[in-house]
């Protein structure tokens, strides 16, 4: 892995970005050369550009993982949190603050792994958030372990005999759970991968892309050739996205056709949508604190 | 069971026994309502299992015309409700106490010297009704009658409390009251002294109540919680006033995700807290220490149980202190405070919030389970609902200078924050080390530098704010036999010990630690410097404040009280332990559990 860092001048002066490149972080990536996340993290800032935001009206949230060094390379708000809690971190950043775009992004051991529990509940609540997943289908930072995504009798270094454990499904698993957003992309298509994530922004409520994003240092088995020689669009199978059941069907196939594009679109009202001290209010983070005097004085009636 | 001299003033301890499900809750309310109305001084502490129904649950109410500092460790009035409680509690009755029972039910034993026994006969007085507590209801008459009071100060409070179920609830109910008020009239001798009156109505309030009024007196707008005994107080009180005040309140997957989301919440600029007892606070450990590095304040409860793991969920300890002190790897500034009761806990939450934003850095309030579910009367006068609300340093410039450095190194260590979503300060905060601009150092193979510069630029903005908290000083006499040492909620137990110790002919005088960090070591050493005898009475087992100040000040107490049993330290306790420790020489003092056995 290459540890250059290379500082750039001042950046997110204000005005109407001009091109994807304006979402550029002071700093360009580390990833290993040839690294599927450089596709997402492209397809990323040309979502941002052509979803016309601005740098300061977009929150990005990560866990830990390579994947997860992602916010420190845009020009946007960014929080860099622990392994695994990009998305508790995230819902607790758009309850207070409910008129910024927040995406969060991760890795697949980050995501499915340590942090499975709060995607389940995260899909449950459906707050509207996008969730980017890197999916390579192993641990990369602590260099090359299975994940929850490896296939069964995958070596690694810490299955050297072979995996014995069946991988997720994160698609089927959030479908279930009440994502109202579910697809898959490829870093290897970055235009179709962009469109996936504009309309999971402009979409009200918790969106998951898992994005096969090849890890080309550790993850021999789920390479480009891999995947390239697999996906095939679900827009060009004529796949309704509201059809759940359909939607499972597809998200279990994994041989000769793997499928990405959108599985699955409903709508439902979203947590922030829905909790009403945040209906036609300006975002908690906006509001003074404290109490008034009336509110004190009623407070301590009750209280007596 | 030692007994108290007569006192010139009111102070009475009412106990209410019986099993999980038979209503204890109700009449404890009552009669806490009726004295907090009548301007009386009360503190309650519910001795219970961790059980939905059956199982003993003991409620000691202690009223008094000034301050009550504990519950005490004498019970005068004694409802049974059913005859384990009988059985366990009789003994504990001395000259002129009073135990009130169900003669249909209950089989009362053999009292001490001087003790009223108060039969009920509960189906004679209460005729034939479906109310499976209705003797609760009766057994309220008896008692305003054994206290003295007017009957009306009941009717009210049950016209009030019960109002919602309807008027034949309320007839009903205050019907049998009435009955039982004019059979006790007839039958029992009443107290001596009748219910006094005081200068004006008192407020009522759990600990966890107070802590989450401190919360929204704070400014508190997003509050998360995982259920948890017994902190969850915290989390009901938001429940039920979140709304209309204004405050996101979330119950959350987990204790992880409650302090992450909390932490989220808290980086968007709103005063956001979370609370849990120790389990729970295991589970937040690890955030703890990223908001400390990515410099986000954030407030953190820890309401204490007896641990380890499940340990006792219903009963209290001090066992958490070394959990919070070493709560997340690395080092890094944290504030931790113990408030001493239900209005101390109050004004600390606003005051650890302004303290926590100063630094931008997580704030830990240390309560337990004698704070929090314990009920206190409070001055209202006391109360501020409109507390000094100090934000730190926030970049107020809307103009955008393309430049900012969240970290920036300062000469105070404090680096202005930004709230994200403001135009033209866009940066990236970090779990990670960083630089002064949020840009991660940790990859590069090593920037000593770099680092070195974020360690003490946060250390520095620690020191900066950590000045303005006040230091401990020495209550009670300077000059003193043995000087008594303690932290959070063990200062009213001291001080009330500390007033039947100089009855005893014994000089004592306190130094109650509130702030464990920063401790205010040169302070503590000074105030200790004279001390003829040091006991610290702590509510664990290994003595984990004793090592704590120990390793603080290289000062050595010359003795100990502690207790582990559950149940918290008494008067009694205190007392007994000095004079053992000043005629014995003991070194640690184990008080005996007699009340709830």
């Amino acid at each position: 892995m290459s540890h250059a860092t290379l500082e750039k001048p001042s950046v997110s002066l204000p005005h109407t970005p001009a091109s994807a490149k304006d979402f550029k972080g002071r700093v360009e990536p580390d990833w290993c050369p040839g690294c599927g996340d450089f596709g997402v993290l492209n397809a990323l800032q040309r979502a941002c550009f052509e979803l016309g935001l601005q740098p300061h009206q977009l929150l990005v949230v990560s866990g830990i993982g390579c994947s997860s060094n992602l916010p420190g390379y845009m020009n946007a708000y960014g929080m860099h949190t622990l392994h695994g809690r990009s998305l508790p971190v995230a819902t607790g950043a758009k309850l207070a603050n409910h008129q910024l775009t927040v995406i969060a992004t991760g890795g697949d051991g980050d995501g499915y792994g340590i942090g499975g529990n709060h995607l389940a509940h995260t899909a449950r609540r459906n707050i509207d958030i996008t969730y980017i997943v890197m999916d390579n289908q192993v641990y990369g930072l602590t260099t090359g372990q299975i994940s929850p995504t490896s296939r069964l009798d995958m070596k690694t270094k810490s299955t050297p005999q072979g995996n014995l454990e069946w991988p997720i499904n994160p698609l089927t698993a959030s479908i279930m759970n009440g994502a109202t957003y579910v697809a898959r992309g490829f870093s290897g298509d970055p235009k179709h991968l962009t469109e996936l994530m504009k309309g999971a922004v402009r979409h009200r409520g918790f969106a998951l892309i898992d994005v096969f994003s090849p890890c080309v240092t550790f993850n021999n088995d789920n390479d480009y050739p891999f995947f390239k020689q697999r996906v095939k669009k679900l827009e060009d199978v004529g796949h309704d996205p509201s059809d759940w059941k359909s939607a499972c069907e597809r998200a279990m196939e994994w041989g000769d056709t793997i499928y990405t594009g959108l599985f699955f679109r409903t709508e439902r009202p979203s947590l922030d949508g829905s909790e009403p001290i945040l209906q036609n209010a300006p975002p908690l983070a906006r509001r003074p604190l404290g109490l008034t005097a009336q509110q004190g004085e009623s407070l301590l009636a009750r209280m007596m | 069971m030692s007994t108290r001299p007569l006192a010139k003033t009111l102070d009475l301890t009412i106990a209410i026994g019986g099993a999980a499900g038979q209503g204890i809750a109700t009449p404890g309310n009552i009669l806490a309502k009726i004295f907090a109305r009548r301007g009386l001084h009360l503190y309650s502490y519910n001795a219970h299992q961790s059980i939905i129904r059956g199982g003993h649950i003991l409620l000691m109410l202690r009223v008094g015309e000034t301050e009550v500092l504990s519950h005490g460790d004498r019970l005068d009035l004694l409802l049974c409700l059913n005859q384990d409680t009988m059985d366990r509690h009789l003994g504990l009755l001395g000259e002129g106490g009073r135990v009130l029972f169900n003669s249909d039910d209950v089989e009362p034993g053999e009292p001490n010297p001087g003790v009223h026994l108060c039969p009920m006969p509960v189906k004679q007085l209460t005729g034939d009704t479906k109310n499976k507590v209705i003797q609760n209801t009766l057994s309220l008459g008896v008692m305003m009658s054994l206290l003295g009071a007017d009957f009306s100060l009941l009717a009210d409070a049950l016209s009030q409390s019960l109002g919602k179920k309807g008027p034949a609830v309320v007839d009903e109910n205050v019907g049998v009251a009435r009955a039982g008020f004019d059979y006790a009239a007839s039958s029992f001798e009443p107290f001596p002294q009748p219910l006094p009156k005081g200068d004006r109505p008192v407020a009522v309030w759990a600990g966890n109540d107070a802590i989450a009024l401190g919360g929204a007196a704070a400014g508190v707008r997003f509050y998360a919680a995982y259920p948890m005994s017994p902190a969850s107080g915290v989390l009901h009180w938001m429940a039920q006033n979140g709304r209309s005040l204004g405050i996101m309140v979330r119950q959350v997957e987990d204790e992880i995700g409650v302090a992450n989301m909390t932490i989220g919440a808290a980086h968007m600029g709103v005063r956001a807290m979370c609370a849990t007892s120790g389990g729970g606070f295991a589970l937040m450990t690890e955030a703890v220490g990223s908001a400390a590095m990515m410099e986000i304040p954030v407030v953190f409860i820890n309401v204490m149980r007896a641990g380890p793991s499940t340990g006792v969920p219903t009963k209290t300890e001090q066992g958490d202190l070394r959990q919070v002190l070493g709560a997340s790897q690395g080092d890094f500034e944290r504030f931790i405070v113990a408030p001493r009761n239900a209005l101390d806990a109050f004004n600390t939450v606003p005051e650890l919030f302004n303290l926590a934003e100063r630094a931008q850095c997580p704030g830990i309030l240390l309560s337990d389970l004698l704070i929090s579910e314990g009920t206190f009367s409070v001055d209202p006068r006391a109360v501020n609902l409109q507390p000094a609300i100090d934000r730190g340093a926030l970049v107020q410039d809307p103009s955008p200078n393309g430049d900012y450095h969240r970290y920036a190194d300062t000469k105070t260590g404090i680096s202005p924050r930004v709230l994200p979503g403001t135009e033209g300060y866009v940066h990236v905060v970090a779990t990670d080390e960083h630089d002064e601009a949020g840009v991660l150092i940790s990859d590069e193979f090593t920037n000593p530098f770099k680092r070195r510069q974020m360690v003490e630029k946060r250390a520095r903005k620690f020191e900066t704010v950590a000045r303005d908290v006040a230091p401990p000083t020495l209550e009670g006499p300077l000059k003193a036999d043995v000087t008594l040492v303690g932290f959070g909620s063990t200062y009213g137990v001291i001080k009330e010990a500390i007033a039947r110790l100089a009855e005893q002919d014994v000089d004592a005088n306190q130094l109650a630690i509130k702030w464990i960090v920063p401790f205010h070591a040169a302070a503590v050493t000074k105030a200790l410097a004279k001390a003829r005898c040091i006991v610290i009475v702590e509510n664990n087992y290994s003595g984990q404040f004793a090592q704590y100040l120990r390793g603080e000040t290289g000062i050595t107490a010359h003795a100990h009280i502690r207790k582990y049993d559950g149940e918290p330290l008494t008067p009694r306790h205190i007392v007994d332990g000095v004079l053992d420790i000043l005629h014995q020489e003991t070194a640690v003092y184990v008080p005996t559990q007699e009340i709830f056995v």
